[in-house]
């Protein structure tokens, strides 16, 4: 990036910590759930607290963060949201419909029953 | 003076906190006990890698990081569909 950086006012910086804070708290608690819970069905809700609540605030604090140092709004952190906000359901839809797949051809009593 | 120090010390916080969040997706990478739980695992690793970077970006005040940020959240979502499909079809490209 070649623009200058100046320096954040004391306001930017204080709304930046606590988004930072709050959107790491919620991908910590999402990573607990991934490691804590007892079958991959229950597994899989977890760490999407983390990839949608978790990106939304970092993401915000970076682009208030970087609109306050710069004085435009930043494209790249937008980009990045929009992404992960996009990408991770489907990710996860192919996941799950693979998991399926699988135990119901092994014929495990924990796959979701037929609708 | 003491706003800044409560602010580094918090981001410096949630750095700490994404690293043990990465840490227990590590540890889901290895224990398993299946294949979907050790891709579950990487996915949730990727995104925070990507976080950790955000945040790093934010404590150096400088953008350079921030296009790592994105190319590691385009693989993350290409190598997950990429393992789900050989979950599921046993080849990735037919």
């Amino acid at each position: 990036m070649t623009e200058t950086l100046q320096d954040v006012p004391l306001w930017a910086e204080c709304v930046t910590a606590v988004l930072v804070f709050a959107g790491a708290t919620l991908t910590l608690l999402g990573n607990i759930g991934l490691v804590k819970l007892r079958n991959f069905y229950e597994r899989v809700h977890a760490p999407t607290l983390g990839a949608t609540l978790g990106v939304g605030f970092i993401l915000i604090a970076a682009i208030i963060h970087f609109w306050a140092a710069t004085g435009k709004p930043a494209l790249l952190p937008v980009l990045i949201a929009a992404f992960m906000t996009i990408t991770t359901p489907v990710t996860l839809i192919m996941l799950v419909r693979a998991a399926v797949y699988r135990d119901r051809t092994e014929g495990n009593p924990e796959a979701p029953k037929e609708i | 003076m003491i706003l800044q120090i409560a602010i580094d010390i918090t981001l410096l916080l949630g750095q700490i906190m994404l690293g043990v969040a990465m840490l227990l997706a590590a540890w889901r990478i290895l224990a398993g006990p299946r294949a979907q739980d050790r891709i579950l695992g990487l996915d949730t690793l990727y995104a925070n890698g990507l976080l950790s970077i955000v945040v790093f970006c934010i404590r150096e005040n400088s953008m350079l990081y921030m296009e790592g940020a994105l190319i590691i959240g385009l693989l993350g979502f290409t190598a997950t569909v990429a393992l789900s499909r050989f979950l599921m079809r046993g080849e990735v490209i037919e």
